[in-house]
């Protein structure tokens, strides 16, 4: 499917990851920064679990009542005379946005940044219809200046880019003759990215949260630039994720205020914008034509299913900055545009397991990512739930995983069988052995004792121990 | 007080130092010790890895040996949320789900039992070091035990802590992971071992077998002067 950002096979990817130094840098320090950052943000409030419940509710309302709520906001952005188009597929909401930009003679898109546009490959698809196509979020524009470098961070799309990197990008491509201070760079960006919010025909936004109850779309940023896209050019488009709703601004507010504070640490961004259809007689600015593009692509088969509380996601990635996975193999390793737990979670479930089933695994359920979700997404269950998939439903486990794992099962369930095996593992195990540890193990244990010691199994278990002693002996 | 002791399998057969402290710690505070011999794994390995099915037997064999206890305590707060997690993968299930949610509600980890149940905080222990604690992930997040290893370390005389940077990031264990995702895990224990080697700490004390097994490892196939301790030996020491 679309949202995939690779040909090459997980293990070349996290390689790479790996052995990617200024990547590995560059996440570290983003992560705690922002870990920070996020506490500080959280605990100021003094009762963020309430919050989270609050923000839980929330969403799960919304899911349970998604049919009516769209309806209800498809029916108000129509009163307001803006555009309604439902897209089941990435292909048809292409197919609609390539259409009304036809239909505009537009020769230049400005957008802001969007994950639901890189979910459906958008860009690629204007740009292969004759459309200049240019990002205005500022680390959007970096990889898109840097050849189309992909997203590694659904909030944060550059973070595996350090700032002399970006200048190298600037130099190279922009004609950038100043140095890597961030000021500078992005003083530079904000040059040529003002000639373009000029001379742009379309507007294309994602949308954070949409209100049912006025036909409003909310946009959450830090830089401004989805206020230029949405108050110049003639006509906007907005690209939404089907389940992207609330109810009313009662609900936008704690969603809001959940999301700032997770994704950023902050209590609000900089610019919090609310838009309602197209510009009215008396407005200054605003665009004359309003399309809003609900798009599906895959998201109603995972409704009313087993993994339905991943769709409460709200796109804050607090899940990804605390992730010690992602923090040593970077976004690219995930193969898609969502990386990290939610996108190892939601990755199989747009993009199938045929691409994806490795990312379930890359993860020691930790729990991290399902104590920081501010709106309680479970998801390393989501993980696990993934993976019983693949083992029980798919048959998609290697047959050497199965054997051993129902050996495992069979023995584990047996008390003489796990005896009979415990006590003869020193004997087993010996030719392995030298002293208390194996240095050089076979089997599953090889990949452990490349690295690692494991110690040998004791010559005297601890039931022995327990059975023989003095005082007590088997009471069972 | 009778307390029926959940060992588990990598105590049993890997670390049965860890078996004996805790049993003379909970003797020393005044418990009577149970052991059914009949115990086996909590399952946890290959229900993590997806096979719930070929997992339930062992669950079933856990949920019969220790449904005699008043209270089961485990030296693993890994294998403990295993034991609580029973209780979600039967609920469904009319005989054994009621029986999985007795278990879980007598299930306790060291710690825990020690600071909530025998309402002790001081165990008279005494233990000459500069330590460092590592916190695991199931212990302290899905179990919830955050301070009770904490409480009891601090009245251990002679004992000079140090707090471990990033405690709560992941070692890097996470049963089959450590092996299918072997590469990444390098990088995770390796952090965490140049964590402990940051704070100058002479012991690393922990609360699970399985961390303590991946870190150990570590630290012992590089050479570090850093000795790797369960807590319960810490808190059994005199």
């Amino acid at each position: 499917m679309s949202m995939k950002i690779s040909t090459s096979d997980f293990k070349e990817r996290v390689d790479k990851g790996i052995h990617d130094s200024f990547m590995r840098g560059a996440v570290v320090g983003a992560q705690e920064r922002m870990g920070t950052r996020r506490l500080d943000a959280t605990n100021e409030l003094g009762n963020w679990e309430e919050w989270r419940k609050h923000g839980e509710e929330i969403r799960k309302h919304v899911l349970e009542h998604l049919d009516y709520y769209l309806k209800e906001l498809s029916d108000n952005v129509s009163k307001r005379g803006g555009h309604v188009f439902f897209a089941q597929t990435a292909e048809q909401a292409n197919e609609y946005i390539r259409g009304v930009i036809k239909e505009k003679n537009a020769k230049k898109v400005v957008k802001a940044k969007s994950m639901v546009t890189e979910e459906i490959h958008l860009n690629q698809c204007l740009e292969e219809a004759g459309c200049e196509v240019i990002e205005t979020d500022l680390g959007e524009y970096i990889l898109q200046v840097d050849d189309h470098d992909p997203p590694s961070h659904i909030v944060v799309p550059a973070l595996h880019k350090n700032k002399e990197q970006i200048r190298d990008v600037f130099t190279e491509k922009l004609n950038y003759q100043k140095t890597e201070k961030p000021e500078e760079l992005a003083w530079h960006a904000r040059d040529m990215l003002r000639q373009e919010y000029l001379t742009a025909d379309v507007g294309i936004t994602g949308c954070n949260f949409a209100v049912a109850e006025t036909g409003s779309i909310s946009l959450v940023t830090n830089e401004g630039n989805a206020d230029l896209v949405t108050s110049l050019p003639k006509t906007q488009i907005t690209v939404m994720g089907m389940e992207r709703l609330v109810p009313t601004f009662e609900e936008m507010e704690v969603l809001v205020s959940l999301l700032t504070r997770s994704a950023v640490g902050q209590k609000l961004t900089s610019y919090i914008t609310v838009l309602t259809g197209p510009s009215e007689e008396l407005d200054v600015d605003g665009p004359e034509d309003f399309h809003l593009v609900i798009v599906d692509n895959g998201r109603s088969s995972i409704l009313g299913g087993e993994f339905q509380s991943i769709l409460q996601c709200i796109r804050c990635a607090a899940c990804i900055n605390v992730c010690p996975v992602y923090r040593h193999v970077g976004g690219h390793s995930y193969g898609s545009i969502y990386s990290g737990p939610i996108g190892a979670v939601l990755s199989p479930l747009l993009g199938g397991y045929d691409d994806y089933k490795e990312l379930p695994y890359a993860s020691t359920l930790c729990g991290a990512c399902t104590e920081v979700c501010p709106v309680k997404i479970p998801l390393h269950e989501l993980l696990h739930k993934h993976r019983q998939t693949i083992v029980e439903k798919e048959g998609k486990a290697p047959i050497s995983e199965k054997l051993a794992m129902k050996a495992f099962g069979l023995g584990a369930a047996s008390p003489s069988l796990y005896n009979l095996g415990s006590k003869f593992a020193p004997t087993a195990m010996l030719p392995f052995t030298s002293g208390d540890k194996i240095s050089k193990g076979v089997g599953p244990l090889k990949a452990w004792t490349e690295i690692r010691e494991f110690p040998a199994p004791n010559k005297e278990r601890f039931r022995d121990w327990f059975k023989n002693r003095d005082k007590g002996g088997d009471q069972s | 007080m009778k307390v029926t002791l959940f060992a588990t399998c990598l105590v049993d057969m890997f670390q049965s130092n860890v078996g004996k402290a805790t049993v003379e710690l909970l003797e020393h505070l005044g418990c009577e010790i149970d052991f059914p011999t009949a115990q086996v794994c909590c399952g946890q390995p290959s229900y993590n890895s997806g096979y719930v099915n070929e997992s339930k037997e062992a669950m079933k064999t856990m949920i019969n040996t220790f449904s005699h206890a008043d209270y089961i305590v485990s030296p693993s707060g890994s294998c403990v949320t295993m034991f609580h997690e029973y209780e979600h993968i039967f609920k469904d299930d009319p005989i054994w789900g009621p029986k999985a949610k007795d278990l879980a509600s007598k299930s306790y980890e060291l710690t825990q039992f020690i600071v909530d149940v025998l309402k002790i905080e001081d165990v008279g222990a005494r233990f000459k070091g500069k330590v460092t604690y590592h916190t695991s992930c199931h212990m302290t997040r899905l179990l919830g035990v955050k301070k009770a290893p904490m409480i009891l370390l601090s009245n251990v005389k002679d004992l000079e802590f140090t707090e471990l940077p990033g405690k709560e990031q992941c070692c890097g264990f996470g049963g089959t992971f450590s092996v299918k995702m072997a590469q990444i895990s390098e990088q995770m224990v390796d952090e965490k071992v140049a964590h402990v080697e940051e704070t100058g700490a002479d012991y690393l004390i922990g609360a699970d077998a399985g961390c303590l097994m991946n870190i150990g490892g570590r630290i012992e196939r590089n050479l570090k002067p850093i000795k790797v301790l369960h807590i319960a030996e810490v808190l059994n020491s005199r």
